[in-house]
Formats: structure tokens, C-alpha cells, sequence
């Protein structure tokens, strides 16, 4: 009885057991055919999203080219720069990371307040910058204790920096991030690179493109987290061409050192054969290294708002009357067109009446009787308006502009203006207006609408100076191995004679005991300079004040006369040609001259010129080795 | 004497191994072998940290488990019930301490070894459900308090552990349980009765789940829902089992798991792991050794004599394919996530413990499949 039922309950049971079985059975064939489904017919799909998966196409931004003076003494480098980022959604609590980040290194004060700050502001994913500029031992700090900073990490970034700070800003510039005005008109695709830097103003500006490098891409393999695991594919990237100025660093900062004795000046050294610029200062200037990594709104207010212009160059940007600077230019004008030889003496009483109006002599008792070497030397203004009614603005204009005034040299810094010289067509567009003959006489001594540059002045020197070719200005010799072609410059078409009377005048001006600039005389021998004082009105002087004897000096700092000064040393064989414009200086020989006096010294001690420029052999270094 | 006894004759160790089932050790050890190979590939090529302890502790286990088939099944038989209710204890005990503020924890640590008595309870419900049907008759089997006693065996480690909470053991023991009752000759309108039950009280359910249970119900639903959240790991899973193709992209060369983009691939998803580098023909290689294993377990279920061994060696079988079937249906992506592993190929001791103890006992059924075991 019980066998039969075992046996009867063996049988139900083989009976499900069967159903159970197959029921397993048919699973097993579905999970079989739900793998071949996936595999086969899903199965590409799938590999494309794998390959995406792990893939990441990155941009690689190459280092910015370096800027180095003459010698590879470097204005413009790249700094290593370790920075700590954080991505507010990836923190659990971020004041709670930021807090754990300050026990393990020091955070500036205030750091966590601006972060928390920032926070709010900005979308949760964006990463935030904690602090920048670690230094390895922090680096190491932070890298270890990573895991227990959720959302934090560590950037290594490169930023530019600039070693001479101030002293050359005005000549190198300084990198930005890109706007969207630099990303118009730029196809390069490192410009969508957030944070990219591109130069702003100045040589950094100018030769961006040469600067900045191609960019190189990397595939690289990520894990789910996006971190790189390894890489696939690798293009490098080109770092940017290094830049050879004609620039003597040293020099420069001696320029720059010796401008801060005034309020407001600016300086040019240069080459009076080659056109080589190797000091261009502009005082005040401004620590480039603060642009970098975005300057605060109240220090660049505080630098846009001065009235002594600490943010333009003014070297080049700056435009003065030249005041008697510009006395060879009429001189010159005069003996080309024969209006006088060097014999011609004209008497000095102290003023000159033409129309109806009275002109001034600066010395108030007249100079007497003076040829034009004297006149120059003594810097006798009426000598020069009675050669202005008998040259006519035509001439003296047409001298100005061959001297080089009165336009751009198109040199690398675009922040150069041209200055002006007036004539008659010029005042008829301007203020429709025919031209006062009394116009012409005050042109004559550089004053009216004669406008220069320190700049010019210097090229007008050296054009002087080099036996009257035109010379222009340059400073950047080559972009990565190609030189760039400077010259040769053409002939001015100036009687050498004429030219050497107007030297011997400006030897005179420095040399002889009677000369306006003899107390700022350079006393070594050998290196003795050659120059010219002007002293140029800002505001005119009233009749009330030449009656009371107003000192100009006395004024407000805004008023006072600017002070000139241009020269070139040494003596025979010229070879530094130098213009200093000090603002508001009162008096070209005595503000301006000393300061050309130390510059041509310097120049003419270390001789920069002395060294031609070459490019580095940078790259032959390897292939010696090889050798 | 006795020692011939132990090493000779009938009844002794000797002959025991004799009736020891090795075409089913080696197909066990055959799939453990693929856990070995993955788990190496997993660790980037590497037997640590995980492929060396597995293969240490499968030896151990493989022990144990010939131990446990040579015990006489009539031992198993007496402590059916002791065994589970013991578990049972330790379930609460697990409940407690989790309430207790160690927070939710499903195992306990006694030192040497960590006991997840969940895992231990899927077995003890065989065991106690077989023992209970092997002395019921047809009348039995009809009669409703009879049924609803043996119901009682699943309730509660059901509440137990599904308060765990470990939604995925619990429903593994259910099934089992269901399918003891079927095997055992339950009327078949009370499955009928029970599924569309089940069917009115599951959105009932769906409330009572926790907030991350139900975001796997939805976003097994529509795993496009939230690609980088829930739905992630099916959707990683998908494309590492899809590029794997036909031949698969070679030993040590999956992409997607070795750049962690699969999730818990030395555990959950290491068939998805072993198909990305094997292919279609390393996944249907997995699928026809776990189709034999279930095909012996059926044979020695057969082959048995007696009601308790046939239906506890069935139940063990039931219960390991059930482990298999939700584990590789869910990395494919065809139910939603739970956390349940391979049997024997993922990392981990405790599955490994169970299902091992499992292939012992049905072992134990095939060596003492003509015991006569008492009627109660």
C-alpha cells in the first residue's frame, strides 16, 4: 500500500518535475537568445558606445613662446602653476571639503568665504578655483589626501610671467584670457579652450599668433569617472616661437629706474644705423604679472584713473609739441632751401613782431647777434621765426616728415601714434580754415599743432645723426629661427654739409659753456654727447603772467611746460641716438637732459650694438652633441 | 576493525566516494574555473585580489561540501527542522542588531567566518519543506490547513529577510518555496489563486519598497530614464555585453570593465565581465555548463528512492538556477537590478558557501539514495 503510493507520488513528482525542467530549460534558451540579440544584431550599436565610452578627444594647449631680450636675458616666461580646483556638486558639503582643504594647507584669508561666495553664484558644475600657486610640498599634500576631498583636484597650468615686472610692461604687454572680439575673425580652435590666453597689448598682442603655438591633440582612455587611464593617440603640440628683441634688458631697466626720478616721463634708446630700439621706457608702468591672472577692478581703476597714465605707453603713444626739439628741423629746412648759410647772423632782441602779433624770445633781453649753430646752442627762438615767414609751413612740414614726423613707422607696437605735422591742406580739412601766416612762425620752434612722439624725436635724432638716412625703428629681430628684415634704409637726399652744421649746433648745445644743455654734458671723454633741450607749453602764457613774472614751475603739476631733450653720443661716428619727455617737467635742459646724459652713458658702457643681434643656436645644441 | 569499517566494505568512506557524483564536481568546478578566469581578467591580470582567495576558498569548500555528501542523508533528515528554525534565530538576531543602530547589516561576524544567515535560509527552507512533504499523502496534499501549515515555512524568513532588507534573497526563497509545493503535488488552482494574488497586491508592494528599490522598478522600466544615474549599471552592462560580439575582445582586453565603467564587475556583473571577453560563445560556454548541472541535479532527483531525497535534491537544483536566472536576466537587462550574484563564478564566500553546501546535500541524496528514512 505505501509502495504503491511512493510510487504513485514518484510519478506526480517525475510529472512536475518535468514541467519545472522544461520551464528551466526554455529560460536557459531565452537567456541564450537574449545574449545573441545583443551581441549580433545590437552589437555594433553597442560597440560605438563603448568606443565613445571611453574616448576622449583633448585639446592640448601648447607652451607660449618665450620673449627674450638681445642677449636671452627673458622678458615673457611660462611658470608652472599648481592650482586647486573644486566642483561644488561633487562635494558632499563643500564649506566641510573647504575646511578639511585648510587644515592640510594654508589658505589665504578669506579663501573660503569668496569660494562659498562663488558657489552660489555659478552653476553647480562649474569647478571653482580654491587657490593657485602651490608650491610641490602642498601639491604633494593635497594629491594624497585627494580621496578624502570629494570633488576637489589639482590643475597644473602654466602662467605666464613676466620677470622684469613693471620695467619693460610697456614694450612686452601681457596675456588675457581670450574675449569673444579676440575669438572674431580667429578660426584657431585654441581659442574655445575655456581660460585660453591670448597677449593683450604690446608684443604679446602683436605677435599672438607667432606666440601662441599650434595645439596638439590627445585621445585619451577614460575610466567611468573621466579619469585618463592611459593614452591612445598623441599629436604634440608646437610650442609657440621664441622672440629676439633688439632690447638690451639691462639697459631697459636702467632706463625705467632712471625715469622714476620724475613724476610722468618716457625714453627711447636706439641704434641711429640700424633703427634697433634697445631701451623704450615708459614711468610710471605697471607689474604685467597682476594681468595675468585677471586684475581686480579697483587696481585697474586705480591705474586707468591716473592722471599720469601709468597704462599707456606713452613712449610711443605719447604725442608733445617738441617745443625746440624741433629747431633742426627748421634749420635744415633753411639751408636746403638756401635761405641761409652758416655765416647767416640774424640779432635777437628778445622778441619778434609780425602782423600784429608779438612773438617771445625765452630769454627775455634776446641773445643778440647768432648764426644758427649758435641760435641752436642757445636755442634763440626769434632766429627761427624769422627763417619760418621766409620758408613758409610747406617747407619746414615737408622737413618734418622727411626727419620722421608726422606718421607711424608701423613698428611692432600697435599702440603707436603719429603725431602730426600741420600745413595748410591739413588745418583746410580739419577746420576749414586758411592758414595764419603767425601759424607758420610758432611751427617754427615746434609748438602750435606740432605734435610728436618720443619716438619720433629719437628717429629724428638718429636720421641726424647717421649722415641723414631713413632709419626706422624696430625691436623684434626674429620669431623662432627667421630673422626678420630690417633695412636698408633709404637715402634722405640731405646735403651733407647742412646736416653737419645742424650737428655741429647740437654739439654745441651740450658742449659749449653757453649751450642750454652744458651742465648735463657727458665729461668722459670719447663718449661725449650732442643734443637738443625743448621745452614745450601746455598752456599758453597769458599776459597777466608774463607781466607778473609767473614762474612756471609755481603752477599746478598739470600745467607746467613739458620738458625735452634729444641726443646722440658719441660725437664722431654717432651710434645711440636718445629722446626723454618728461611731462610737465618745466624745462627740457634742465628735467630732460640729465636723464639722456645717464642714458647714452649707459648705452655707450655697454654698447649693445656691439653684439649684432643672431638668433640662439637653441637647435644646432642638439645635432653638436650628435657630432 | 573499525578502522576497516571506515576504509572498507559497505558503508564505508571508501565506498561512499565511490557513489560521490565527480562528473558533477568537475562540471561545479568547470564553472568555478570561469569565476577563477574572470576574476584574474577582473583584477587587470592579476590574482590578487581577488582570483587567489576564490580559488582557496572554493578548495575549502569543495571539502566541505564531499563531507557533507558522504554524510548519511538521515542525519540531514533529523535536523531539517533544527536547522531551520535556527536560522530563523539568526535571522532575527541580524534584524535586531541592524535595529540596534550597526546598522543594516545581513551578516554575522563570528570571527573565522561571516554568516549571512539569509543565504543559510534558503537552504534550510528545502530542507524543512522536504521533510515536511516526504510524509504527506494524497490527502495531504488536498487538505488546506495541511497547505497553509507549509505555507507558515515561507512566511516568515520571507518577512525576515525581505526587512533586511534584501528584496532579492527573499524572493529567491519564495520561488524556491513555491516550486517545493508544486514538485510536492499541490493542487494546481491554488498557484492559479496565489498568482493573481500576487498580481492585485503588487502595486501594494510597490509602495512599501524602499526609495531606491522603486528607482530600479522604474528604471528597469525604461532604462533611458536616467542613463548616468539608476540606469547606469544596466546600461553600461548592455554595451560591454553588446561590444563584446561573437569572439568577444579577448582575455584581459574588456574596455568597459577595466575601465570601471562596468559597476561591481568582480561580483554582480561578472558574467558581463567574462562576455565582453569571451563573446556569444563564452556567454552560451557559461549557459551549457549551468544547463548540465541543473540536468544532473535532475538526474540524481530521479534516481532517488525516497520523497525527501527526491525533492530536497530537486529543490537545491531549483534553487541554484533561480540564482543563475536572475542574475544573468538581470546584467542583460531583462528584470530589474538586484543584488544577486553568479553562483560560484562571482566573488564572494557566502553564495559560494551555500550553493556549495547545496551540491553537497544533493550529493548526499544520490550517495544514500536508497536509505530508508522513517515516516512520520
Amino acid at each position: 500500500m505505501t509502495l504503491e503510493k511512493d510510487s504513485d507520488k514518484a510519478v506526480g513528482f517525475s510529472r512536475r518535475a518535468f514541467v519545472i525542467g522544461s520551464l528551466q530549460g526554455a529560460f536557459l534558451v531565452l537567456l541564450g537568445g537574449r545574449l545573441a540579440w545583443l551581441q549580433t544584431v545590437e552589437g555594433n550599436k553597442y560597440k560605438t558606445l563603448a568606443e565613445n565610452n571611453r574616448i576622449n578627444l583633448k585639446m592640448m594647449a601648447p607652451a607660449r613662446g618665450q620673449i627674450v631680450d638681445r642677449f636671452g636675458v627673458p622678458f615673457a616666461v611660462n611658470n608652472q602653476n599648481f592650482r586647486v580646483l573644486v566642483i561644488p556638486e561633487q562635494t558632499d558639503d563643500l564649506k566641510e571639503s573647504l575646511n578639511k582643504l585648510s587644515h592640510l594647507i594654508k589658505l589665504p584669508e578669506g579663501t573660503i568665504e569668496n569660494v562659498l561666495k562663488l558657489a552660489k553664484k555659478s552653476p553647480v558644475y562649474t569647478p571653482i578655483e580654491v587657490t593657485d600657486d602651490l608650491n610641490w610640498q602642498e601639491v604633494a599634500t593635497v594629491e594624497v589626501n585627494i580621496p578624502d576631498l570629494p570633488g576637489m583636484s589639482i590643475d597644473a597650468g602654466e602662467v605666464r610671467h613676466y620677470p622684469f615686472a613693471d620695467a619693460a610692461a610697456h614694450i612686452i604687454g601681457y596675456v588675457g584670457t581670450a574675449s569673444k572680439k579676440d575669438q572674431e575673425g580667429d578660426s584657431d580652435p585654441l581659442l574655445t579652450l575655456p581660460d585660453f590666453q591670448v597677449g593683450k597689448i604690446a608684443l604679446e598682442r602683436t605677435f599672438d599668433k607667432e606666440l601662441r603655438g599650434k595645439a596638439g591633440s590627445s585621445q585619451v582612455e577614460v575610466n567611468v569617472v573621466g579619469r585618463e587611464v592611459r593614452e591612445l593617440k598623441n599629436a604634440q603640440s608646437l610650442e609657440g616661437d621664441r622672440i629676439i628683441l633688439s632690447i638690451d634688458a639691462e639697459l631697459q631697466r636702467f632706463a625705467q629706474q632712471r625715469l622714476s626720478s620724475e613724476r610722468s616721463a618716457s625714453a627711447v634708446v636706439m641704434d641711429v644705423h640700424t633703427g634697433e630700439i634697445y631701451a623704450l621706457a615708459s614711468y610710471p608702468a605697471f607689474d604685467p604679472n597682476y594681468f595675468t591672472g585677471g586684475i581686480s577692478h579697483e587696481r585697474y581703476e586705480e591705474l586707468s584713473g591716473d592722471i599720469t597714465f601709468p597704462l599707456t605707453n606713452k613712449a610711443v603713444a605719447g604725442q608733445y609739441p617738441p617745443g625746440s626739439t624741433f629747431k633742426m628741423i627748421t634749420a635744415l629746412a633753411a639751408l636746403e632751401a638756401g635761405v641761409i648759410t652758416e655765416g647767416t647772423v640774424a640779432s635777437c632782441p628778445g622778441h619778434y613782431d609780425f602782423g600784429n602779433g608779438r612773438f617771445h624770445c625765452w630769454k627775455a633781453g634776446g641773445h643778440g647777434g647768432l648764426n644758427v649753430t649758435g641760435a641752436l646752442a642757445e636755442s634763440c627762438d626769434v632766429f627761427f621765426y624769422k627763417l619760418s615767414t621766409e620758408l613758409g609751413i610747406k617747407r619746414i612740414a615737408d622737413m618734418a616728415r622727411r626727419l620722421g614726423l608726422g606718421s607711424k613707422f608701423d613698428m611692432e607696437l600697435k599702440e603707436e601714434r603719429a603725431g602730426l605735422v600741420p600745413d595748410e591742406a591739413w588745418k583746410k580739412k580739419k577746420y576749414a580754415e586758411g592758414w595764419h601766416p603767425g601759424e607758420t612762425v610758432i611751427a617754427s620752434i615746434g609748438q602750435g599743432y606740432m605734435l610728436a612722439t618720443p619716438l619720433q624725436l629719437a628717429v629724428m635724432t638718429a636720421r641726424i645723426a647717421n649722415g641723414a638716412k631713413a632709419v626706422k625703428p624696430w625691436m623684434v629681430g626674429f620669431t623662432g629661427d627667421t630673422p626678420i628684415k630690417h633695412g636698408a634704409w633709404d637715402d634722405l637726399d640731405i646735403n651733407p654739409k647742412h646736416m653737419d652744421i645742424v650737428r655741429r649746433g647740437m654739439t654745441r648745445v651740450v658742449n659749449d659753456q653757453r649751450g642750454t644743455g652744458y651742465g648735463a654734458r657727458i665729461k668722459e671723454p670719447g663718449m661725449e654727447m650732442a643734443g637738443k633741450s625743448g621745452t614745450a607749453q601746455v598752456k599758453r602764457i597769458t599776459k597777466a603772467e608774463r607781466a607778473a613774472g609767473v614762474k612756471n614751475e609755481d603752477l599746478a603739476w598739470q600745467f607746467r611746460h613739458h620738458a625735452l631733450f634729444v641726443g646722440y653720443a658719441p660725437l664722431e661716428n654717432p651710434k645711440y641716438a636718445c629722446s626723454v619727455v618728461v611731462e610737465h617737467g618745466v624745462g627740457g635742459s634742465k628735467a630732460a637732459a640729465p636723464i639722456v646724459r645717464d642714458l647714452l652713458l649707459m648705452a655707450q658702457q655697454r654698447d649693445p650694438a656691439k653684439k649684432p643681434l643672431v638668433a640662439e643656436p637653441a637647435q644646432t645644441e642638439e645635432k653638436t652633441k650628435h657630432g | 576493525m573499525a578502522k576497516s569499517v571506515i576504509l572498507s566494505g559497505e558503508g564505508s568512506i571508501i565506498q561512499m566516494l565511490k557513489y560521490i557524483n565527480w562528473g558533477l564536481v568537475l562540471l561545479v568546478t568547470l564553472l568555478a574555473s570561469v569565476g577563477f578566469t574572470a576574476l584574474y581578467s577582473a583584477a587587470g591580470g592579476s590574482f590578487d585580489p581577488w582570483a587567489g582567495k576564490q580559488m582557496i576558498r572554493y578548495s575549502v569548500f569543495m571539502i566541505g561540501t564531499i563531507i557533507i555528501a558522504i554524510v548519511d542523508i538521515r542525519f540531514w533528515y533529523r535536523i531539517a527542522y533544527p536547522f531551520y528554525f535556527t536560522c530563523l534565530v539568526l535571522l532575527v538576531i541580524v534584524d535586531v542588531m541592524g535595529v540596534i543602530g550597526m546598522g543594516a547589516q545581513r551578516w554575522i561576524n563570528l570571527g573565522f567566518i561571516q554568516i549571512q544567515p539569509s543565504e543559510l535560509t534558503k537552504i534550510a527552507v528545502v530542507m524543512a519543506l522536504a521533510r515536511y512533504f516526504h510524509s504527506a499523502d494524497a490527502q495531504d496534499m488536498k487538505s488546506l490547513r495541511f497547505l497553509l501549515i507549509g505555507v507558515s515555512f515561507l512566511v516568515a524568513p520571507f518577512i525576515l529577510v525581505a526587512t533586511q532588507p534584501d528584496l532579492g534573497t527573499s524572493g529567491v526563497i519564495v520561488m524556491a518555496g513555491l516550486a517545493m509545493f508544486f514538485l510536492a503535488g499541490a493542487p494546481i488552482w491554488i498557484f492559479i489563486v496565489g498568482a493573481v494574488g500576487a498580481a492585485a497586491a503588487a502595486p501594494m508592494g510597490y509602495l512599501l519598497l524602499h526609495d531606491y528599490q522603486k528607482q530600479r522598478v522604474l528604471t528597469f522600466l525604461d532604462p533611458e530614464r536616467d542613463p548616468l544615474g539608476a540606469g547606469y549599471h544596466i546600461t553600461q552592462s548592455k554595451i560591454a555585453l553588446g561590444s563584446g560580439g561573437f569572439e568577444g575582445k579577448g582575455f584581459l582586453k574588456g574596455t568597459q570593465s577595466h575601465l570601471d565603467f562596468l559597476p561591481e564587475k568582480q561580483t554582480d556583473f561578472i558574467f558581463t565581465l567574462w562576455v565582453e571577453e569571451w563573446g556569444f560563445f563564452g556567454g552560451a560556454f557559461i549557459l551549457m555548463i549551468i544547463a548540465a548541472i541543473l540536468g544532473y541535479g535532475a538526474w540524481i532527483s530521479m534516481r532517488c528512492r525516497h520523497s525527501f531525497g527526491r525533492l530536497l535534491a530537486f529543490g537545491l537544483m531549483i534553487n541554484f538556477s533561480i540564482y543563475v536566472f536572475i542574475n544573468v536576466s538581470m546584467v542583460m537587462g531583462l528584470i530589474p537590478v538586484v543584488g544577486v550574484p553568479l553562483p560560484l563564478v562571482s566573488y564572494g564566500g557566502t553564495a559560494m558557501m551555500s550553493v556549495m553546501i547545496g551540491f553537497g546535500l544533493m550529493m548526499s541524496c544520490n550517495v544514500y539514495k536508497d536509505a530508508k528514512l522513517p515516516r512520520m
